[in-house]
Parts: C-alpha cells; sequence; structure tokens
C-alpha cells in the first residue's frame, strides 16, 4: 500500500476545497497525520488538473442497462450484472443496487442468488450492499410499467408472504412496497429488523398511511411524485412526508428523483428539493435501453420503446423508466435547482450512502472512507473514475 | 541591525520571502549540508509562507535539504486541534512543499516529560550544527516566540505560562473564548534564538508599532524580549509602514535611506 497524492481540488467533508487527496490500502488517508506520525511523503503524485475529485455516484435504483435485463432469469445473471457494473464505470458510478421490478416468485428464486454482494473494483462498480426489489407488493391502480399478473398482497400471511415470494433475503438491501396494502405494518418491521431499507412507492397512499410507514421503520420514497398519488394541499400524500412532523425524531426520510427532465418537471423537483434538501437521493431508475440508443427492448415481462431519453411501454404512453445515466442526472439537477456544485454532488453519493447506513465509508471523501471517486471537469463530467484508489475508467481524450 | 522597510503587508512578506530564498539558493545546501532554517507561527509570517510556496510551486525553490526548527507549541492542546502550531505549520507551509517530514522539528506540547522534550529540541539543533537562519515575530507585548515579558534573555527552550497579552492575543483563534486559550507552551529560549548565525523579525501592522519602538529605539530589557537582538551581530527586522507608527522619524529616514 502506497500513499498516493492528487492535485489539487477535492470534495473533502461538506465542501469543495483545493486540497489533495491521499489514499492507502484503498481508503482515503489523512496526510497530516502521515506526515507527523509516519514522517511519511507520497510514493506516487497524479496530478488532475485541478479537477474536481467527488466521491463515487451510488446508484439505489437501476433496472439494468446496455441490454441487460435484472429482472430476466437469464442462465447467467453474474454476467449481466457485471457488464453492467463496467459499463456504469463511465457515468462514475462506483456502486450500484441492481434492482429487480416486479416478477413472479421464480424469477426471483431463480436470480437473486446469483446476485452477491460484491465489492467494486477494475472489472466494473460494486454491488453496493444488495438488490433493490421494487415490487411485487405495490398498488394495483399505481404499478407504472410493472406487470399486472405479477402483482400481489401480503395480507394473508404477512412477512411469510414476502419470503415464499422472494426466497431467501440475503441478498436483498432495499424493498419498495405500497404501504395501504394490509399488514404492511408487521412487513414493515420484519423487513427493517434484518437491515433491509424500506421504500413506499407505487402506491395510493395517503400522508398519515405514509407516515404510520415511516414509523415502522420505513425511510426511502420511490421515485417521488412518479407512481403516487399527486400532492393536495389537504392531504399531500407520500409527497407530504418531506415536510412531515410526525415522523420519528431524528429521522430523515430520504427520497428517490429521477432528474432526467423527463421523469419530473423542473419546478416540481425545486419544490421537493426546497422543501428537504437533505433527503434528496438522485436516482437512475435506468432500464435496459440505457446506453442502447433508440429502438425496440425488453424489460421485465415487457416491451418497450426508446426515442432520445424517453422510454415508454411499447404502444403507451406510460414511461417506464428513464435511460439518463447517473451524471447526466447530477448536471441537470445542477441546472435545474441552481444548487450548488457540493449539493448536486452530495445527492449523487453522501445521499444514497446515508440511506444504506454506509455514510461511513462511502458517499464521502472523509479521512477512512474507501477511495471510490470521480475526476469531474468544470462542467461535472467524468473524466475518470477510481474505485479503492484504483484507476478504472478514464475518458478517451484523457488517456496518454 | 537592518531595518527594512515596505510600504505595505504583502511587499514586506514579498521581501522576507525572498531574502529567505536567496540565502538557501546561495547556500548551496546538499546530501550532507543542510540548511537549517527556524520558523515562526502566527498571522505576521502568512504572507512570507505563500510567497515561499510559490517559489516552490515556481520550481525555484527545493526544501529538500533544509531542516526547519519552529518556535513553539502549545501545552496539551491535541496535535491535530486545528489550532495547533503543528496544524499551522501543515496547513501553511509543509503540505504545499518539498521538506521531508524527519527534517520539520516542532515541540511536542503533549510529550510527557516537557523538560526532557525540550532538552531533546536544543540538542538537535546542535546536532544540525545550529541554525542559520532565524525567522520570527513579535508579540505586542514585545516578546519573542513565547519569552513573556520578565523572561531571562539568555533562557533556553523551556515551559513556559503565557502572559494574560498573548492570552488574550490569541482568543481570536479559539472564538473568542478565552477559557478555550491555552495557557501555556514550550517555547525556545531567548538565548536560543541569539545563538542563530543571523535572525530576521517580520513586524506588520499598527498593533506591533509600540513593540517594535521598545525593541530598537530603547535598551536591552528582558520587559521586551526582542530588544536582546540588539546584541546579536546579524539581525533584520523587516517591516511595513504601519510598524513603524511610533519610531522617531529620525529612524526611520535613516533606514530607509540605508536600504
Amino acid at each position: 500500500p502506497r500513499p498516493t497524492p492528487r492535485q489539487p481540488a477535492a470534495g473533502l467533508g461538506r465542501s469543495v476545497r483545493r486540497e489533495d487527496l491521499w489514499v492507502r490500502g484503498g481508503r482515503v488517508v489523512d496526510p497530516e497525520k502521515l506526515f507527523f506520525d509516519e514522517r511519511r511523503v507520497a510514493d506516487e503524485q497524479r496530478d488532475c488538473g485541478g479537477r474536481i475529485l467527488a466521491p463515487g455516484f451510488i446508484d439505489v435504483q437501476i433496472n439494468g442497462g446496455f441490454g441487460v435485463d435484472f429482472s430476466k432469469a437469464t442462465e447467467d445473471v453474474g454476467s449481466g450484472v457485471a457488464l453492467v457494473a463496467r459499463r456504469l464505470l463511465s457515468h462514475g458510478v462506483t456502486s450500484f443496487c441492481p434492482t429487480l421490478i416486479t416478477s413472479p416468485p421464480e424469477i426471483y428464486h431463480k436470480v437473486l442468488p446469483q446476485i452477491p454482494v460484491k465489492s467494486g473494483g477494475p472489472h466494473g462498480a460494486g454491488v453496493l450492499a444488495g438488490v433493490h426489489l421494487e415490487g411485487p407488493f405495490i398498488s394495483r391502480e399505481k404499478r407504472g410499467a410493472h406487470p399486472e399478473a405479477h402483482l400481489r398482497s401480503f395480507e394473508a400471511n404477512a412477512f411469510h408472504d414476502v419470503l415464499a415470494t422472494y426466497g431467501p433475503l440475503d441478498n436483498v438491501r432495499i424493498v419498495t412496497l405500497a404501504p395501504e396494502l394490509g399488514r404492511s405494518h408487521e412487513v414493515i418491521q420484519a423487513l427493517t429488523a434484518r437491515g433491509i431499507c424500506v421504500s413506499v412507492g407505487h402506491s395510493v397512499a395517503d400522508l398519515q398511511a405514509a407516515e404510520q410507514a415511516v414509523r415502522s421503520g420505513a425511510s426511502f420514497i420511490t421515485h417521488l411524485f412518479n407512481a403516487m398519488l399527486p400532492f393536495h394541499h389537504r392531504d399531500p400524500g407520500i409527497v407530504g412526508l418531506l415536510t412531515s412532523d410526525q415522523l420519528p425524531p431524528g429521522r430523515c426520510i430520504f427520497y428517490g428523483m429521477i432528474a432526467d427532465g423527463i421523469h419530473t418537471n423542473a419546478a416540481a423537483l425545486r419544490i421537493a428539493h426546497r422543501a428537504h434538501p437533505q433527503g434528496l437521493v438522485l436516482v437512475t431508475d435506468a432500464v435496459p435501453a440505457l446506453g442502447l440508443g433508440n429502438g425496440r427492448h425488453t424489460l421485465g415481462q415487457q416491451e418497450v420503446e426508446v426515442d432520445g431519453l424517453m422510454a415508454h411501454v411499447a404502444g403507451t404512453k406510460t414511461l417506464c423508466g428513464s435511460i439518463a445515466p447517473m451524471d447526466v442526472c447530477v448536471r441537470y439537477f445542477l441546472q435545474a435547482t441552481g444548487c450548488s456544485v457540493e449539493t448536486a454532488l452530495e445527492a449523487a453519493s453522501l445521499h444514497p450512502a446515508q440511506l444504506l447506513g454506509l455514510d461511513k465509508h462511502k458517499g464521502s471523501l472523509e479521512f477512512g472512507a474507501d477511495a471510490d471517486f470521480v475526476v469531474l471537469d468544470e462542467a461535472l463530467c467524468v473524466q475518470a473514475t477510481y474505485i479503492s484508489g484504483e484507476l478504472v475508467w478514464q475518458a478517451e481524450d484523457a488517456r496518454p | 541591525m537592518r531595518l527594512v522597510i515596505l510600504d505595505n503587508y504583502d511587499l514586506a512578506s514579498e521581501w522576507a520571502a525572498k531574502y529567505i530564498c536567496n540565502r538557501i539558493i546561495q547556500f548551496k545546501p546538499g546530501q550532507d549540508r543542510y540548511f537549517t532554517l527556524g520558523l515562526p507561527t502566527g498571522s505576521t509570517p502568512l504572507g512570507c509562507y505563500k510567497k515561499l510556496i510559490e517559489y516552490h510551486k515556481n520550481g525555484d525553490l527545493s526544501f529538500k535539504y533544509v531542516k526547519t526548527f519552529n518556535m513553539d507549541e502549545y501545552v496539551g492542546l491535541p496535535r491535530n486541534h486545528p489550532e495547533s502550531y503543528h496544524s499551522y505549520m501543515w496547513n501553511n507551509f509543509f503540505k504545499h512543499i518539498d521538506i521531508d517530514p524527519n527534517n520539520a522539528h516542532i515541540l511536542d506540547g503533549n510529550a510527557a516529560d516537557l523538560q526532557a522534550e525540550c532538552d531533546a529540541f536544543e540538542k538537535k539543533i546542535k546536532d544540525a550544527g545550529g541554525i542559520d537562519l532565524f525567522v520570527g515575530g513579535i508579540g505586542p507585548d514585545g516578546h519573542i516566540a513565547f519569552n513573556e515579558p520578565g523572561s531571562s534573555l539568555v533562557s533556553r527552550t523551556r515551559l513556559k505560562t503565557l502572559a494574560m497579552d498573548t492570552i488574550l492575543a490569541n482568543a481570536k483563534y479559539f472564538d473568542g473564548d478565552l477559557s478555550k486559550v491555552p495557557t501555556m507552551a514550550l517555547t525556545v529560549g531567548v538565548g536560543t534564538v541569539m545563538d542563530a548565525r543571523e535572525v530576521m523579525i517580520l513586524i506588520t501592522g499598527a498593533h506591533k508599532a509600540f513593540a517594535l519602538y521598545k525593541a530598537i529605539e530603547e535598551g536591552v530589557s528582558h520587559m521586551w524580549t526582542v530588544s536582546a537582538f540588539q546584541q546579536h551581530p546579524r539581525t533584520i527586522f523587516v517591516c511595513d509602514e504601519d510598524a513603524t507608527l511610533e519610531l522617531r522619524v529620525k529612524t526611520v529616514k535613516y533606514f530607509k535611506e540605508v536600504k
């Protein structure tokens, strides 16, 4: 292990500062301690040309990409995940939660064991803490692109129904469900007790039901505004969680936002951001068509039509996920809200890490954190990606 | 003495930095021949440090064969406290240059045996062949390093209790809360600095004017310890116009002409 300082601007803590980033053993280290305690200087220096070094992006909702569909039970799910993991590096994503949409139990039983938690590296972004299961315990009315035939309820046996549907939960990290479904509170509590993050979404819950879900343990909202009741001034619904005073003290409710300029109107994005900036988590909710281009592709059990940055359920006007890469979302978010660079970057790194309780080692460049970071130019375009202090991707024109 | 008067803080900082830079280069330091530099902290030398860093980054100055000895450090303040002199030196100087960490010496205010730490520091200076150029500042009470009024003019590195004037002056670095300011420090003695082959004192700002007057226009006195350098063969006082406000017009005119 060797210390490696980089120059010059780095995001250490909550602001962009002009510093060098020091890395050893895959972690960010304190150079002052190195100097005075160990009397060491750097073994290697890399000049990043005055660019911003930011924590690597973390995507907690991504259904696939580059032709790969996480909800499809192929014989070799592992290679599909690996392909996506590798291609995501060019978007600045260093960790992600592969997401499965509503599927029949056979799919879960076959696919989940093939997507273990895995550290990132030159091979690709890491599967951070596990898979995101979006459905099947969701609202019929708000299913969006999810196949109606496979929706389920857990009214009969609560958590046992959940286990029967998904199989073992070892590789599961986030579950999106509709809290208005009967016995949801038992289920939320049981999932939370297992360290699984529960998210409310694809739901017609009113604010009270949503607040109850949070009190039972829910901590995330899946793609705010989409697939839920619209904000109403006498019952704000799930959206009202952003400013609710009925949440357990000290608890921060996080919410995913697809900032691709299509899934959420810029004004709505600004309202959410201004109401509760600390909880905003940028997600791509990307579909397998991400990175592929215009035409017809497969998502779960359905066909999808891609045109530019838009993806619809074939033959309808229903949006079925975005194909905007994470770095595009970060730039759009910055421009649409006029927020600071730090705020935009934290929405894609620190906040998702906090949501998953992993912010000690991920989502920041504090001393002791994993050295997963991106080199960004002034426009916040990704020039290079590092995982554990190792260069894992570099833009064409940046290559020697 | 030499009294060098520059129009403002920036020019004074630059003059001092150029002087240090030239001294090091002319010395031609190398593997078996290190240049030893005594260094201060505080707000006065910040501009000088910035300039030295600039010369280093331009490729004009290397600290590879330079050994440094800081004047002082607070007692009982954690080394990584943002106001410790270790933090000051790291952030304002060491992290920007190519000095070998083994050659950057600062007193350890958390040593188990403080006097032993001081004695060891004196020995390190001796082993390094003495100090070629000791750069220092002046307190509003005329002290050099933490040699408060009443300190022996032949004192060596030791533990000192800080005077109220000093504590008040330092409060601004501790959120204005007097209770947070350290009350003791390890400091090189007046005698330690007098042993250096050359001494350069940086004095800027009107609030230091009276101390400068006492230091160079009045007699040698342990109440204004910087005055001891009247008896040093090679001392330069570098100051800005504001620092000369309490001097006689005659003194200022003379030294401006000499320069």
